[in-house]
């Protein structure tokens, strides 16, 4: 096997110095009766071209070929092929976490830039290095409001993304946390009457999105206001990076949680991509994740170690500030990459085209007999639209045109059926959005 | 340069700023191809309230520089794929590149979770391949790939016995957790809403089975054990263990870490477990990345079936596949979208490359493991005698009398080329040294570690002082920690700015 550097000589020869007569001997501490005889009934062995051709076939049987106007917390961005060039270093693909620091450097200073980007994009004051994703992050980020305020109410409004929601509740069941939902207004952004008529001093944290789920920018001043009158923690949800490009950013929130994917990771089918919880130095003793602190030697060297420790399972054990061990380093790494590639006028750039895109595209589409936007607020690069039938059935015929449509909102909220959730960005052409919107007529214009 | 040093060489590696201290305005790396549609104007589009101006110290640099920047710092690094990764636990084996260039395909790299099913068949037949393997592997009955790491797979199992257990009438409140177990167990325990019990290990380094029929009553929802230990020693009693939890009602987990000692040997299913979750990124091979991303994939029995986090992956008629989002039992979504898909792909073109012959990895493994053992017995004491699996757990007995512990050779360890093992862990070993070389090292690497590890073992008794100041040749000394942690600088600030935060 092309991976094993043994020959049957050597084998024997290691088994000799053991005193051992046989392979089978080393494993005698399983009693007998429960090692397998027979070989696994799995495929293989297959050459290293095998193994291609196995992968490219099943991407056959994928989307190749297809445009999309999906998003909803996967966003397909411009990426360099520099930043798969550096993280395919085996020098960073296949080190550990930087535990013994001394030959870790390369990492743990990525780290640390990681950690001052993230900041620099959130507004904030510390950031960790890394969370699963920003499910997880949003989730984490709610547990260490608990932890911070000793409460055990949680307000999230419904414009979060519905998997976030999901994976909070997940979380929330089993830890004593009990959460609300917070309806959303007309323009599609949270109901701060509502969220005021929920506030008691019982509440830990109020959880918003922006761009919310639906595309739409909420506006943190009013709602920051009513959160930190109650005592509760603001915590603010970004499942779009690029935004924070050219929308200020929430410097309201007491706990930043982003997801990283639009900053160089590809779509991947979900995964892997990289969280990040964001929060105010105050509050560094209650993160979850990893930290990268600056330090020096005893030279007087200047070096980075994984710091604050006693935060973390491998330490603290059951009473750790979360049980999260592996993460998303190389994610990261990736995302740090990528926005040194983007630079400041890289990113400004990017997400002002991200803007145009979409503006553009929803003035294409508010052409279409029967189409018309939704909310009303102000958004980034994702909208929604109501159509005059059923979005699934417009998609499917959008199919034909080898167009992947906007998402049916209507399976996550009920009560929007006919709303499709448009997302354009920088990667979609003027012909592209075009095209949609000609196919999306024609489909309107199909007897039904 | 000692000459008993033979794996490494001092050489020149290139100093490196923070990439902030190298920015200077107006410079770019990246460029995006020219605006096709009309520019808005985000003050107007966005309002004036929510634009933000350019983000004060981002990094403005060229192509070139951000090559030369993370290269240098890449250099800075120990990596398997240069050398020997003994981190006993942590199963630093080689990462297929193969894995990498089919995970980057057109067609699965790009694929969107949202897409609709019917073209994403691609995706999901390499789910379902994965889990066939999987469960052929184990020996179990169902299976979730969700979950992102082996915690969040702890997690998962946890609350998968919880709802089977709560839809039986009681979740019970107690996990039951060896003293010698990962720190990941106990702090998931208390995620899923359990009380922790440790149980002390018997003299052997064995779950102490007496102890444990007392331990386990009613109010016991399951046992972690983790299989082998963290000593590398095979449990010998889990069947009876199994048997001791069931008869009470209560379910045994398994912390799969260590499962590159019994894939194509021995599987869980057969032994009794319940639930079990498995470390893509350790026995599948897929990159440690620096930490992460791996995957947590969870195997159990029939009876917690029900209870999989959604969606769940389902066969179609005319053998469609697809994700089914509503399970009424389900426990819920542990993370958004369909896993670390990604991963799931590296892992599933590492078994396809071995198919059954996975059996020889684990072999190799378990082979490497006691040659080292048997080379190092003596020389650094063995705390446990009991046959060691995949990896060895020695102890800095002989070495402390000289007042040099398992850091400090670990330290040293640097010097003669090889990344350390693990140090202090598990626990249950005052000054473990914890080796888990994987079936990766040739016959040459095994027998340049031990030459090493002698010749340290010979200098902490003759010159402890080299060791304890170890290591001698990294670009930066031992690094004070302790500083780092009492007044954390966790992020760069511009030059004015820190002075502003110092005043």
């Amino acid at each position: 096997m092309r991976y094993l550097p043994k020959s049957p000589a050597e084998r024997q020869e290691m088994l000799g110095a053991i005193g051992a007569k046989s392979i089978e001997e080393l494993f005698s501490s399983i009693p007998e009766r429960f090692r397998l005889r027979n070989a696994l009934n799995i495929p293989g062995p297959f050459s290293e071209a095998e193994v291609i051709q196995y992968f490219k076939e099943r991407a056959a049987e994928n989307s190749n070929g297809y445009t999309s106007f999906l998003g909803a917390g996967v966003y397909n961005h411009l990426r360099s092929v520099v930043t798969d060039a550096i993280i395919q270093r085996g020098e960073f693909l296949t080190s550990y976490t930087p535990y013994q620091a001394e030959i870790t450097q390369g990492t743990l200073q990525a780290i640390f830039e990681f950690q001052t980007l993230m900041c620099q994009l959130t507004g904030q004051e510390v950031a960790n290095a890394s969370m699963y994703d920003g499910s997880t992050a949003t989730t984490e980020a709610v547990l260490m409001a608990e932890r911070l305020t000793g409460r055990r109410r949680v307000l999230v409004a419904r414009s979060v993304h519905p998997e976030y929601r999901d994976v909070l509740k997940t979380y929330a069941k089993n830890s004593g946390l009990h959460v609300e939902e917070i309806a959303f207004t007309a323009s599609g952004t949270v109901d701060a009457k509502a969220l005021l008529a929920a506030q008691k001093d019982d509440v830990a944290a109020v959880v918003v999105q922006s761009p919310n789920f639906f595309g739409v920018i909420e506006s943190h001043a009013a709602l920051a206001g009513a959160t930190h009158a109650s005592g509760a923690m603001y915590v603010v949800a970004v499942a779009e990076g690029v935004s924070l490009g050219l929308i200020r950013p929430p410097a309201e929130a007491d706990i930043v949680a982003m997801e990283g994917q639009s900053f160089g990771l590809p779509p991947s089918y979900g995964g892997p991509f990289a969280g990040v919880i964001a929060s105010r130095d105050k509050f560094v003793r209650q993160m979850p994740g990893r930290l990268t602190g600056q330090t020096t030697d005893s030279e007087g060297q200047r070096g980075f170690v994984l710091t604050l420790a006693t935060r973390e399972q491998h330490i603290r054990r059951e009473k750790a500030t979360s049980n999260i061990c592996t993460n998303q380093a190389l994610c990261a790494l990736a995302a740090t990459v990528h926005l040194t590639l983007l630079g400041k006028e890289g990113l400004r750039e990017m997400a002002e085209q991200n803007l145009s895109k979409a503006q553009f595209a929803l003035s294409e589409l508010l052409k279409i007999p029967g189409v018309k936007r939704v909310f009303d607020g102000p958004f980034f690069n994702e909208f929604v639209v109501e159509l005059p039938r059923s979005v699934k059935l417009v998609n499917n015929q959008l199919l034909r045109d080898k167009i992947i449509g906007p998402l049916a909102l209507g399976t996550a909220y009920p009560e929007l059926t006919k709303r499709a959730l448009v997302c354009v960005t920088e990667t979609i052409s003027r012909a592209e959005i075009e095209r949609f919107a000609g196919a999306l007529k024609q489909a309107l214009e199909q007897p039904v | 340069m000692n000459e008993k040093i033979k794996k490494a060489t001092r050489h020149t590696n290139q100093n490196e700023g923070l990439i902030f201290e190298k920015s200077s305005p107006g410079k770019r790396a990246f460029e995006l191809p020219p605006l096709d549609v009309p520019a808005a104007d985000p003050a107007k589009a966005l309002g004036a309230n929510y634009r933000r101006e350019g983000i004060e110290g981002f990094p403005e640099v060229s192509e070139i520089e951000v090559i030369r920047h993370f290269t240098r710092l890449s250099t800075w690094n120990y990596a398997i794929d240069l050398g020997m990764y003994p981190l006993g636990s942590c199963t630093m084996k080689y990462n297929p590149r193969v894995n990498e260039f089919v995970a980057r395909l057109d067609g699965i790299a790009t694929e969107h979770p949202y897409q609709p099913q019917e073209l994403s068949q691609g995706c999901l037949k390499i789910l379902r391949l994965l889990e066939k393997c999987l469960l052929e592997i184990t020996g179990m009955d169902a299976i979730t790939l969700q979950p992102a790491a082996g915690a969040q797979g702890e997690m998962t199992g946890l609350l998968l016995i919880r709802a089977y257990l709560h839809k039986q009438g009681n979740p019970r409140k107690k996990v039951l957790i060896p003293d010698s177990a990962h720190g990941t167990n106990p702090a998931t325990a208390v995620i899923a809403g359990y009380e922790v019990e440790n149980i002390k290990s018997e003299s052997h380094g064995q779950v102490d089975v007496e102890k444990l029929r007392e331990l386990v009553t009613a109010d016991v929802a399951a046992l972690m054990i983790t299989n082998p230990s963290t000593l590398g020693i095979f449990e010998q009693r889990i069947p009876e263990i199994a048997e001791i939890l069931h008869a009470k009602g209560a379910l045994l987990y398994m912390d799969g870490a260590n499962m590159n000692a019994l894939t194509g040997v021995t599987r869980p299913g057969d032994l009794g477990v319940d639930v079990m979750h498995l470390n893509l990124h350790k026995t599948f091979s897929t990159p440690h990345g620096g930490g992460g991303p791996g995957a947590g994939p969870v195997a159990m029995k029939k009876i917690l079936e029900p209870f999989r986090p959604v969606p769940i992956l389902a066969e179609k008629e005319g053998g469609r596949l697809a994700l089914e989002p509503m399970r009424p039992d389900s426990i819920g979504r542990v993370k958004a979208f369909a896993g670390n898909f990604g991963v799931l792909v590296r892992a599933l073109a590492y078994i396809l490359a071995y198919g059954p012959g996975v059996r020889q990895a684990t072999e190799d493994a378990v082979l490497n493991a006691n040659y080292i053992r048997k080379n190092l017995e003596g020389v650094f004491d063995l705390p446990y005698s009991l046959p060691s699996m995949h990896e060895v757990v020695f102890s800095d007995a002989i070495q402390k009398k000289n007042g040099v512990n398992t850091m400090d050779i670990a330290k040293r360890l640097i010097d003669y080329g090889f990344h350390p093992y693990t140090t202090a862990f598990p626990l249950i070993v005052p000054g473990a040294l914890m080796i888990e070389p994987t079936e990766s090292e040739s016959k040459e690497e095994c027998d340049l570690f031990i030459d090493a590890m002698k010749s340290i073992a010979e200098e902490a008794a003759k010159n402890p002082e080299i060791v304890k100041t170890a290591p001698h040749t990294t670009r930066v000394r031992r690094l004070d920690e302790v500083g780092a942690a009492r007044k954390p600088v966790l992020r760069w600030k511009p030059a004015t700015s820190r002075s502003e935060a110092a005043d």
